[in-house]
């Protein structure tokens, strides 16, 4: 009899334990799995320069860059708001991996088209990837009347080509870092003694305060013997991305002028040390075209 | 002798009954839908892992919170990133019991209606969820569905004034989990 009791117990207490246990951990999945990281940068451009980001698969990107002119302008250009530098741009999505985009600046009036491809995704979990590798290629065309008509003029020498790679990593929820190998090929320059062939680095931090804004800085260095004469200077951007619902403002100051590759990297000659700053701001605006099928 | 051989028997055969009570699912659905003046939002999940024990009537819940999908690549990114935030709470939980567990034959046919009580966490927050559902019984496969409303409010998550009118205070939440027997392991 008493050990009737005893299976009794000892069946209520083993099964009482088993309905303790947690459910889930009969079938919960040891091995995580694999998973994209996203959102390393608020947008698709750090400030002037790609950054590691793109755009969903059919998702528009509507982006107005405006810089002001030079804050050592003094009063009588109110600080440089008196002048006006802006790149109107449309970039768009083809896959979750592909994005294309095309760009019109007032300066040089110059057209800027560009392919961007994302051959290695930062993921965790199974087979996880530690960065994220892109493919950049770009080229520009320069709008402005040739200088000399009456010379013989090839519309090749309007044309400027640049290669990029982006190697990136979203260290944490807060902190992205990223570096881009340049190379800028210039079909035409003004002297013979300037290089056709201009080798850069770009580096590009974002460290965010808080869920909606973000500090965000980018350099690029110029290589020695690459550079274009004695005013040239690496650019230099630093500024705030915020969010609201589908924009994306991002406010900075910076040394170039330029908003594409071309330009920035190459044209660049604002000395931070001497006041030679602009404040400019870019606005993103995302449309979806193509809406993923319902379910 | 006889009688260890006795306890080990009923043992066995008490752990054996325990996990033939179970049923599971790792591709459970739950949608949910936003409808604001604005914009009307919905996404789905099919990665919903459930665990239902028949014999007390509790089950659990474990929902990924990045895999639910939208229509819009960017309202992805906002609930992800700005709402949810599911890097930092990666699984909403929801731990409940069928009250009404005795009325239902599991060894029968049929669709019965549930009551059920739980606490849903979610954002790191942790409420109490009553709501109804049915659970249609074939042929040893357990149907469950049911729908309820949460205010994201009472979970810590904040609308902006700005896109207020384009995601609700309300959210329409619908599971639809198909269970099957847990084979013991």
């Amino acid at each position: 009899m008493r050990h009737t009791y005893l299976v009794i117990i000892f069946s209520l207490f083993t099964s009482s334990l088993l309905a303790q246990g947690d459910l889930l951990n009969l079938i919960e999945d040891s091995t995580p799995q694999k998973e994209y990281v996203t959102n390393a940068f608020k947008s698709t451009r750090v400030i002037n320069g790609a950054s590691m980001e793109h755009l969903g698969m059919g998702v528009l990107d509507f982006r107005i860059s405006h810089r002001f002119g030079r804050l050592n302008g003094g009063k009588y250009q109110l600080w440089g708001l008196d002048q006006a530098t802006i790149r109107l741009g449309l970039d768009y999505g083809i896959t979750k991996r592909l994005m294309v985009g095309l760009g019109r600046s007032n300066s040089k009036k110059e057209l800027d088209g560009f392919i961007k491809y994302r051959l290695l995704w930062q993921s965790r979990g199974k087979n996880a990837v530690p960065l994220s590798v892109i493919l950049v290629t770009g080229m520009t065309v320069n709008g402005l009347k040739f200088d000399n008509p009456e010379r013989k003029n090839y519309y090749t020498s309007r044309l400027t080509y640049y290669y990029q790679v982006i190697l990136g990593r979203k260290f944490s929820e807060r902190f992205t870092l990223q570096f881009t190998p340049t190379i800028v090929h210039r079909n035409f320059v003004d002297s013979v003694n300037f290089r056709h062939d201009i080798y850069a680095l770009g580096s590009a931090a974002r460290f965010k305060l808080n869920k909606r804004i973000a500090i965000v800085a980018e350099h690029f260095y110029v290589f020695p013997g690459s550079s274009i004469d004695k005013n040239y200077t690496n650019s230099f951007s630093i500024g705030f991305d915020i969010e609201t619902g589908g924009h994306v403002f991002q406010l900075h100051f910076t040394n170039s002028l330029g908003m594409n590759e071309r330009a920035f990297i190459t044209d660049t000659d604002g000395k931070w040390d001497k006041g030679d700053i602009q404040f400019g701001f870019n606005i993103s605006r995302v449309f979806t075209i193509v809406n993923k099928n319902r379910n | 002798m006889k009688k260890i051989l006795l306890v080990a028997i009923t043992l066995l055969g008490s752990i054996a009954v325990q996990a033939q009570s179970k049923y599971f699912t790792r591709d459970g659905k739950i949608s949910f839908y936003s409808d604001a003046s604005l914009e009307k939002i919905e996404a789905n999940n099919s990665k919903v892992a459930t665990v239902l024990d028949v014999s007390t009537g509790q089950f659990e819940f474990s929902v990924l919170m990045k895999a639910f999908d939208f229509e819009k690549a960017l309202m992805q990114e906002h609930f992800n990133e700005n709402y949810v935030e599911s890097s930092k709470f990666p699984k909403s939980v929801f731990k409940g019991k069928i009250e009404n567990i005795a009325d239902i034959k599991f060894d029968k046919d049929g669709i019965y209606p549930i009551k059920v009580k739980g606490q849903l966490t979610l954002h790191g927050v942790t409420k109490d969820i009553a709501t109804n559902g049915t659970l249609e019984i074939k042929n040893g496969i357990i149907k469950a569905n049911s729908v309820f409303n949460i205010l994201i409010e009472e979970y810590g998550i904040e609308i902006p004034k700005l896109v207020s009118e384009k995601v609700a205070k309300e959210v329409k939440v619908t599971v639809n989990v198909s269970l099957e027997p847990l084979a013991k392991s």
